[in-house]
């Protein structure tokens, strides 16, 4: 279990103190797999570098399974860190050391005879698929490579939490989704905690159970992935969520306002439907039940979470308002998550 | 009777000594790599200080840094030859003399140590603070970090920064020669110059470059051999 309590983190810059993180609770279960998700700068990297002791909490207190982190010094926190693996955005790789020596490191910074280095490496190497490039150097393989030669290293040491800091934000997004399965495995395998930062939802509703979104320092919303997808509260989340059910149209998003622009008329609304309800036949019913109104998809996307599916369509309706109010209301009766996004 | 002036008094190779001549070349020799020993050994244990102690808040490391960097400020700004003679009590006490190569190895050492200590240091600052990190991450201790990430992680740029104060020693010793610490500096002045000649001058500027050139290629292989960067 890892719990950040009341935790703070200030910096003194030449512009003054800084809040990086503030006032931060978070409780982490062993096992689960956890994301915290923020845009550039809303201190996510604060936040887990202060978990490994990297950095110390100006207040509030870190607990990994009972021990306050932020009280440890000297041998007692450098024992600490060899429990927690960490990966990086830029894999952080010894270019000067082979595949396997990246990996070995870690065992030779915990004093792991060299007999067993070997063994253990091979392991990790066979583990995360490397096998035949134990040898090369990391400049001659490829992103997707690099990083699971970073995920062998952080494993190296059979830690309990792994801590990924945006370790798929520099990767294209098949190996992005290689490197996430990747994950998955290995905490379905090991048991491991995985601390998944990141700033994109995609990454998130993939591997993680629950999330937590930051937003200057703060904390402003946390829950299950599947709620969060499908009930954001606050603003930023709501964008964050809509970002990703945004089909990529040849690479970039449809804003809202260009939504409107291409669609004048009638009103704009989203649906959010899960699982089961992804398979009704929804909008032939509301096209049955409704016959006046004229309905165009304008975008659709399912994304697949840890608790099945998600999916979102936004339609256009034209016609009567009252008739639209009823099919709004009828919508509801399904159960499916219904935002108006524009009124004609 | 030699041809003392014009073209010609570069070729008369019949009057070089070719004895004292490969003498001179093995002083000049192995005073440049004995005293690159000391340098490197030297230059980076001041490197390393002034890096590690460079952002450090405690007083002991501003102090430490404060020092060690006026002290190579200092030696690295005084010019060579009046370094020598700066140091000539010390070297006597020393090497017991004051003249031949082993009297001109502390000037050489403490002139070029400072040079390639400040080299070092940037070597050291250019190492990716991310693979530090890392490192330190994994629960390493500072003298592992030194030992395990800087270290090898700068290798290339440590023998490129050690090639290029080598080729500037070479010249160190010839300066040094002319002043009577022997090698082929020596030889071009006193058998070369003073005796009027020219073509032992000659041989021994050709020796010299030699050396600088096979100094340079062989630190050109050792930096491509360690790079491990670019494939
Ligand atoms: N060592 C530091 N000194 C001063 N400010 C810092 C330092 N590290 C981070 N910050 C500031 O803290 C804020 C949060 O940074 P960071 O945790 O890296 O955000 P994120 O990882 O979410 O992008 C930023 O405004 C950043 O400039
Ligand atoms: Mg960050």
């Amino acid at each position: 279990m890892i719990r950040f309590n009341n935790v703070s983190k200030q910096y003194n810059t030449k512009d003054g103190g800084l809040t990086a993180v503030n006032d931060v609770n978070i409780e982490i279960n062993d096992g689960e797999i956890f994301g915290i998700v923020g845009y550039s700068g809303a201190g996510k990297s604060t936040l887990v570098r202060m978990l490994d002791g990297l950095e110390a909490p100006s207040t509030g207190e870190i607990d990994i399974n009972g021990t306050d982190v932020a009280k440890l010094h000297g041998g007692q926190l450098r024992k600490q860190r060899q429990k927690i693996g960490m990966i990086f955005q830029h894999f952080n790789l010894l270019w000067s050391r082979t595949v396997i020596d990246n990996i070995a490191l870690p065992l030779e910074i915990a004093k792991v005879p060299k007999a067993k280095r070997k063994q253990r490496a091979e392991e990790l190497i066979k583990l995360v698929g490397l096998e035949g490039r134990e040898h090369s150097y990391p400049s001659e393989l490829s992103g997707g490579q690099k990083q699971r030669v970073g995920i062998a290293r952080a494993l190296a040491n059979e830690p309990t939490i792994l801590i990924s800091d945006e370790a798929t934000s520099a990767l294209d997004p098949d190996t992005t989704n290689e490197v996430l399965d990747l994950l998955l495995k290995i905490n379905k395998e090991m048991n491991l905690t995985i601390l998944l930062i990141t700033h994109e939802m995609h990454a998130i509703a993939k591997v993680c159970e629950r999330v937590a979104v930051m937003d200057s320092g703060r904390v402003v919303e946390t829950g299950s992935v599947f709620e969060v997808f499908r009930h954001p509260k606050q603003d930023i989340t709501k964008k964050f969520v809509s970002e990703e059910f945004t089909p990529q149209q040849s690479d970039n998003t449809m804003t809202l306002e260009e939504l409107v622009k291409k669609y004048p008329d009638g009103q704009i609304i989203r649906l959010v439907f899960h699982g089961p309800q992804a398979e009704l036949p929804i909008v032939s019913d509301v096209v049955k039940h409704f016959p006046e109104l004229t309905i165009s998809i304008i975008s659709g996307a399912i994304h697949q979470t840890q608790e099945g599916a998600l999916g979102s369509l936004d339609l256009q309706l034209v016609g009567d308002q009252s008739q639209i109010d009823q099919a709004l209301e009828y919508l509801k009766t399904l159960r499916v998550g219904t935002e108006v996004i524009h009124h004609g | 009777m030699a041809n003392t002036t014009g073209l010609k008094s570069y070729f008369q190779f019949k009057n070089v000594d070719w004895g004292s001549m490969m003498s001179a070349t093995w002083e000049t020799v192995w005073m440049t790599l004995l005293s690159m020993v000391a340098i490197v050994i030297l230059g980076i244990i001041l490197g390393l200080i002034l890096y590690e102690t460079r952002s450090k808040s405690g007083v002991g490391y501003r102090i430490l840094n404060w020092i060690v960097g006026l002290f190579v400020n200092i030696f690295r700004s005084i010019p060579f030859i009046i370094l020598i003679i700066l140091l000539l009590p010390i070297t006597m006490k020393l090497a017991g003399t004051i003249i031949g190569p082993r009297a001109a190895l502390p000037s050489l050492i403490i002139s070029a140590a400072p040079f390639y200590a400040r080299m070092v240091e940037s070597y050291f600052r250019e190492v990716d603070s991310g693979v530090l990190e890392a490192a330190e991450s994994m629960g390493a201790t500072t003298w592992e970090i030194i030992t395990k990430v800087l270290l090898p992680e700068s290798k290339p740029a440590l023998i490129a920064g050690a090639t290029v104060t080598t080729i500037s020693l070479i010249g160190y010793t010839a300066m040094a020669g002319a002043i009577g610490a022997g090698g082929l500096g020596n030889l071009a002045y006193q058998d070369g110059f003073q005796a009027s000649n020219n073509t032992v001058t000659l041989v021994a500027t050709v020796i010299i470059c030699l050396f600088v050139f096979i100094v340079q290629f062989v630190g050109d292989v050792f930096v491509k051999i360690t790079d491990k960067r670019t494939l």
